[in-house]
């Protein structure tokens, strides 16, 4: 029989060593999975796991995908910090992608330097704000945030087809839902010649190191550690729990916002109606998977990029459907959760002849 | 050590405990004890808070299991695999944190704990109110159990176990709730029960109560067996070398002071709390003077909680004027402002509200500390925060690895020596301490003690919240207390009396010089 057994004390190494093990369940799992469709399994996934990034063009793509998914989940990091459950960043990032759109549409041709910082602040707000809803309404009416964000997700996506049928749409573009094509003013540069990778990637490491200092060095930092990890102590010590919860909202939902409006203007370069194919919820994996710390971050949305990209690659090479990317999304939260338990408690293999009965 | 009873009587004794060893992780809390308890006997098992008596209890009901050892009932030797089995033999215990439902009836919960054994409800009702009477416990089966008293609460436990054919009673801390006029009828109930052939186990760290109560006394330190006695016949001062060894200093007195101008100034403090189960505190009027120890005793739910949120600035005031600081109001200043006025505050919890659990002791002494010149420009200057939680470790003689250590992996005197350094190392003009020394070992509860003293001396206005009225009578230099939401009239240590609290406690104010007139209960 399988026990588990309290540790007493929470296992470093495990807290590591957990995302680990669920990356090699899922692989395992993966594989099974794949001989059982009649595939051989080790192809499969090389398929899926190293034939995407087997030269320079998917590595850019690579870093193109890991870029939203990394801006998206080092800022829930600060709110699950907070015991602050932003589901949201989804729709927020798409009100990012759409406020972001507008503003750029405003510019039509103009040139100047200063477009896109403000198409891209103008995301950041507009993310920021879509946050700030949900939090005003966790302070206010003590609504719980894990289901107006989900809801407010549909109503972000709602909005954004609204606007790609009807406003924004382009009127030179034969009744399709798109916008029109963003200047180059309003487009983000490209880092390497021939490939998609831009400078969104670059954002996406900015904000880690500045989430980092913010967390590690900061006093608004630590206020929002104790109030996510003990709220009493936050309340004794005198930490404003509306305020923090605002502010870890707001970081969270502005970040995200930032990944939509990079979106538009990056590998996109337009409002069209699909553009995110759900970054908002895997950083939500990632994040977990990351630790909440930038440095597992950074790996996990790597890991989660080369994910989004094999289902792409196995759909086009082993006749698979896309869901595959989802499955594998879902077995990495799953062991990632099931592994966690092995942080606070061990597991003793016992014989069953122990259980003896009383005397008597 | 006394070994008396293995010999012939081995059958006799109700219950044996032979070698009973119990490791937890990094912790040896039970190293092959030795227990004998006759029949009809009350047997005290004595030590510490984290000597192992609540391990052990627990092995005796089942809960647990030990790694090694025998257990003997009735000379024979059993396995009790669990609480039901314990019921079942006859053993019945009183936890010292009750597990009732508050909404339901006394009849209700004391059913839902007999479980299948309980039968019709207004049998069990008639036999509870039989029982009730027979022990001069009164209690009427039919109340709901937040309408009850702490007092009450407890005999609601005891009566659960006396429904039953009972040969062996457990009661963990039972006097640690009571007043003390209570804690005479609990007594008198209980040498009752033993003169009719129940045997008790009685679990305390009180030496005095043992003395009053116990035929024979066992006591464990560090997890192990230092001697076994009759209390009534050693002293009090072996007793308690045996509880915490030769190198730990006993507490002796202290001079009491008088205090000068007045700090802190609670005038007609009322709140109505929004919890069902919370107390509404009602006029409350004090005052607590530089370079004086104010004691609040009162039995734990009487609105000591509320008070302190009221004091901290958890809640705050609708009148400002209701809680003056040195003549400021301050009843609508949040924690961050009163601490900016001199307030250090020693909460009643230590992990979950004085202290973050996972968090290490530098974040911690950052915690309330911040104000302390450790954050620059927004930014936390980590020499300085480092700095101060040394300080705080050397100064209060906190036993820990290092800084980096987690809160949570500190034992609770270690702990609350942190807790009380960091409060005292930003030199509070008023320190509110809730429960100074609860579940502190002796060395830690003088350490603390002498802190506090020291922190008097040099001129802080302190109020001490406690339940232990001897801790109060020792470091106060007045005392009032706390019952039902109101607070008594407060009087000079010297000229009050255990008894006189213990009205106070009750909710009798009057004072010696017109006690008839108000005779009002």
């Amino acid at each position: 029989m399988i026990k588990l057994v309290p540790r007493g004390e929470r296992s470093r190494a495990m807290a590591y060593m957990s995302p680990v093990f669920a990356g090699m369940l899922t692989l395992l799992t993966g594989g099974i999975f794949f001989a059982t469709l009649g595939l051989d399994p080790l192809h499969a996934l090389s398929v899926f796991l190293i034939a995407p990034v087997s030269d320079i063009y998917g590595i850019a793509e690579l870093c193109v995908k890991a870029a939203p998914i990394m801006l998206c989940a080092v800022g829930l990091a600060v709110a699950f910090k907070a015991q602050v459950w932003n589901i949201g960043a989804e729709g927020q990032l798409l009100m990012g992608g759409l406020v972001g759109s507008a503003v750029a549409l405003q510019f039509g041709e103009a040139e100047g330097f200063w477009i896109l910082p403000t198409v891209l602040i103008s995301g950041m707000i507009g993310g920021g704000l879509w946050g700030l809803l949900a939090a005003w309404l966790k302070t206010r009416f003590n609504a719980n945030e894990i289901l107006t964000t989900i809801m407010f997700n549909y109503i972000a996506l709602y909005l954004l087809l609204y606007f790609v049928h009807g406003a924004l749409k382009d009127p030179d573009g034969y009744g399709f839902p798109e916008s029109a094509l963003f200047s180059d003013a309003a487009t983000l540069p490209i880092l390497i010649e021939d490939t998609r990778i831009h400078i969104g990637i670059l954002f996406a490491l900015f904000a880690s190191v500045s989430i980092w200092v913010l967390m590690q060095r900061s006093f608004i930092g630590f206020q929002i550690k104790v109030l996510g990890a003990d709220a009493n102590a936050a309340k004794l010590a005198g930490f404003k729990h509306k305020h923090l919860v605002w502010i870890a909202m707001v970081i969270s939902a502005a970040l995200a916002g930032l990944a939509g409006a990079s979106e538009v203007t990056g590998p996109i370069g337009q409002l069209i109606p699909s553009i995110s194919p759900g970054y908002g919820y895997a950083a939500i994996i990632v994040a977990f998977l990351g630790r909440l710390h930038p440095i597992g971050i950074l790996f996990a949305s790597i890991l989660m990029a080369l994910i989004y990209m094999g289902g792409e690659l196995a759909q086009i090479e082993l006749n698979l459907p896309l869901a595959v990317t989802a499955l594998f999304q879902g077995m990495l939260l799953f062991y990632l959760l099931a592994c966690d338990v092995l942080i606070n408690f061990r597991i003793k293999l016992k014989t069953a002849a122990t259980n003896a009965a009383m005397g008597n | 050590m006394d070994t008396h009873h293995d010999a012939g009587g081995t059958l006799n004794l109700r219950l044996r405990l032979q070698g009973i060893t119990k490791q937890y992780p990094g912790c040896l809390a039970n190293d092959r004890i030795n227990l004998a308890i006759e029949p009809g006997e009350i047997h005290a098992l004595l030590g510490e808070n984290g000597a192992g008596k609540s391990t052990l209890m627990k092995i005796i009901y089942g809960v647990t299991k030990p790694d090694a050892g025998q257990v003997y009932w009735q000379g024979n030797p059993v396995t009790i695999k669990d609480p039901a089995t314990a019921r079942r033999m006859g053993i019945g215990m009183v936890f010292q944190h009750f597990s009732l439902f508050e909404t339901l009836t006394v009849t209700e919960n004391i059913a839902l704990a007999l479980g299948e054994d309980a039968g019709d409800l207004k049998v069990l009702a008639d036999k509870i109110r039989t029982v009730s009477q027979r022990y001069g416990m009164e209690l009427n089966p039919e109340r709901h159990i937040h309408s009850l008293s702490v007092g009450e609460r407890q005999r609601v436990e005891i009566v659960r176990c006396l429904v039953q054919d009972i040969q062996l009673l457990i009661l963990d801390e039972p006097t640690s709730v009571l007043t003390p006029q209570e804690v005479d009828t609990l007594f008198i109930t209980l040498r009752q029960l033993a003169d009719e052939g129940c045997s008790i186990l009685f679990i305390s760290h009180k030496l005095k109560e043992v003395q009053d109560l116990c035929h024979s006394a066992t006591i464990l330190r560090a997890g192990q067996v230092t001697g076994d006695c009759i209390p009534a016949e050693a002293g009090a001062t072996n007793m308690a070398r045996m509880m915490v060894g030769d190198d730990t200093p006993i507490s002796t007195d202290y001079p009491k002071a008088e205090g000068g101008e007045v700090f802190l100034k609670v005038h007609n403090l009322s709140q109505t709390t929004e919890d069902p189960f919370g107390i509404n505190l009602k006029n409350v009027d004090f005052e607590v003077r530089s370079g004086e120890i104010l004691g609040v005793a009162g039995v734990a739910g009487n609105g000591q909680e509320e008070l302190l949120a009221a004091l901290s600035g958890e809640t705050l005031e609708a009148q400002a004027e209701e809680i003056l600081f040195a003549g400021e109001p301050a009843g609508h200043l949040d924690p961050k402002q009163r601490r900016q006025r001199g307030l250090g505050f020693v909460p009643e919890e230590r992990l979950g509200r004085g202290a973050v659990p996972e968090m290490s002791l530098k974040d911690n002494g950052l915690l309330t500390g911040f104000l302390q010149g450790l954050v620059s420009n927004g930014f936390i200057n980590r020499v300085a925060t480092s700095q101060f939680a040394d300080k705080i470790i050397d100064d209060f003689n906190v036993k820990t690895p290092n800084q980096q250590t987690a809160a949570q992996s500190l034992s609770g005197g270690n702990l609350q020596k942190f807790i009380i350094g960091r409060e005292i190392l930003q030199n509070p003009k008023l320190l509110v301490a809730a429960h100074p020394t609860w579940g502190v070992d002796i060395g830690a509860a003088t350490a603390i003690h002498e802190a506090l003293i020291r922190l008097r001396n040099d001129g802080a206005a302190i109020l001490v919240i406690s339940e232990d009225i001897d801790e109060l009578f020792l470091i106060s230099d007045r005392l009032c207390a706390i019952c039902n939401g109101e607070i008594s009239p407060s009087k000079p240590t010297q000229q009050t009396s255990i008894e006189e609290v213990g009205r106070w406690m009750t909710g009798i104010f009057d004072t010696e010089t017109h006690a008839v007139a108000q005779e009002s209960v």
